[in-house]
């Protein structure tokens, strides 16, 4: 089956400063891989690699069987990617900013109801201006706006950050929901925090991955480090 | 590309209707800039009459120097940028929908312009064709440019200061015909002020196609 990650030796810099500096990964479709890693390890420049926001200049990497910067038109709409920041209008409410986000990849706006409700943005919360809601509550208001969407990969920069166990256990659930029905997530985090069940960890140092780490529980897909 | 373009105007349309920052900052900042020139010019009534045409536009170039900052600011102050460039929405209709939003504020914003130099300038209104026709034509340069520039300065840190000083230059010779089709409308000058919409018109046009051709190399240079 077609890895939907391969890096093999990828390089990427931010003006000259090497933010990968031969990074290898697989990850296979289905599959939920946490990569962790000191501040500064490369985790979130991994991520904008995949969604080709950073160009890789030496090396390989395909998402989705796609150059990411090539074929990014083609490419990007079947990401999902969340980084520090929640990408939120202020202004708008959760219902509108997840609209916009349904609005603006083409989708019908129907899905943004059930996505809020099941990331517990319910009620009065969906109709309050986001720049009004609490960090965590931003940050599930985000996430409900790429569950919205359904992204074939998910590409998560400390999606559990600001979030309260509860809601940190309930996007774990939903992150493995996704899995199940085929996409792919991967996420960074720089926590010392149990890897969700089913999910694989990696570790990152120095613009590299170093270290393939084992399955958490069963039902993951059989992706390795190259 | 004309879906995209809605889209993005209706989403930003709806920010400044909640915000109301081009209500309650950018048209008061653009009264008191006429207000002012108003000030300057109040012993020489007819220098003040002379003027006005000129005085409106660089009171537009200022507010709508607001309004464009004001539009890349709610992209970038939570990082929405990153998501438009994954949305899938095409560059050119991001470029479009962004400039018709600004150029929807600055029309209305025209208008409250124009009572007030009529009522502070007392300048008379004459040659409504031609107003209506260069303004919408200028309102199209500003809008268009601004954007661009916009996306241009959007990833530098002194963006704030770079952005007037990028575009000033740039938007000069709008301001230029611009004052001069209103100086023929209103009958302050012999010239032919529908030449002058035409030199409006071709730059109009340059903007936008720059903004539809460009603006996705913009984006991912920010």
């Amino acid at each position: 089956m077609e890895p939907s990650v391969h890096l093999c030796a990828a390089v990427a810099l931010v003006g000259r400063y090497p933010v990968l500096a031969g990074a290898d990964l697989d990850v296979s479709p289905g599959e939920v891989v946490m990569v962790r890693g000191a501040n500064g390890s490369g985790k979130t420049s991994l991520l904008r690699v995949l969604a080709g926001l950073v160009p890789v200049v030496s090396g390989q990497a395909a998402v989705l069987g796609l150059d990411p910067v090539a074929d990014a038109r083609e490419l990007r709409p079947q990401l999902g990617l969340l980084g520090h920041r929640n990408g939120l209008y202020e202004e708008l409410s959760a219902l509108e900013n997840a609209r916009f986000s349904l609005r603006s990849a083409g989708l019908a706006k129907d899905a943004a109801p059930r996505a809020l409700e099941r990331l517990g943005v319910t009620g009065r919360l969906a109709q309050v201006p986001a720049g009004r809601l609490s960090a965590g509550q931003r940050r599930r208001v985000a996430l409900a706006c790429l569950l919205a969407r359904a992204p074939r990969l998910w590409l998560l920069d400390e999606p559990h950050a600001a979030l309260d166990a509860e809601h940190r256990d309930m996007l774990d659930a939903v992150l493995g929901e996704q899995a199940a029905r085929g996409a792919t997530v991967v996420f960074a985090s720089h926590e010392e925090r149990p890897a969700p069940l089913g999910a694989r960890t990696v570790a990152m140092s120095a613009g590299m991955v170093v270290e393939a780490g084992a399955l958490v529980g069963l039902g993951a897909g059989t992706a390795s480090v190259a | 590309m004309w879906r995209d373009a809605l889209v993005v105007a209706a989403k930003d349309l709806l920010i400044e209707r909640r915000s109301r920052v081009a209500m309650n900052q950018v048209v008061p900042y653009a009264l008191v800039v006429l207000l002012l020139f108003g000030f300057a010019f109040d012993q020489q009534r007819p220098l003040l009459e002379q003027a006005s045409p000129g005085l409106f536009w660089m009171a537009v170039l200022f507010a709508g120097l607001l309004a464009v900052q004001r539009s890349f600011s709610v992209e970038t102050s939570d990082g929405a940028m990153d998501n438009l460039r994954l949305s899938g929405l095409q560059p050119a209709g991001i470029f479009l929908g962004k400039a018709a939003a600004v150029a929807v504020q600055l029309i209305a914003l025209e208008a409250l312009l124009t009572l007030g130099v009529v009522v502070l300038f007392h300048t008379e209104l004459a040659g409504a064709g031609l107003l209506v026709a260069s303004a919408l034509a200028s309102t199209a340069c500003v809008a268009a440019a601004g954007v661009a520039y916009g996306a241009l300065s959007m990833g530098l840190r002194a963006r704030e200061t770079l952005l007037p000083l990028l575009l000033a230059p740039v938007l000069a010779p709008v301001v230029l015909a611009g004052t001069q089709a209103w100086r023929c409308a209103l009958g302050l000058s012999s010239g032919d002020g529908w030449r002058w919409l035409g030199v409006l018109g071709a730059f109009a046009a340059i903007y936008l196609a720059g903004g539809v051709l460009g603006f996705g190399a913009l984006m991912e240079e920010a």
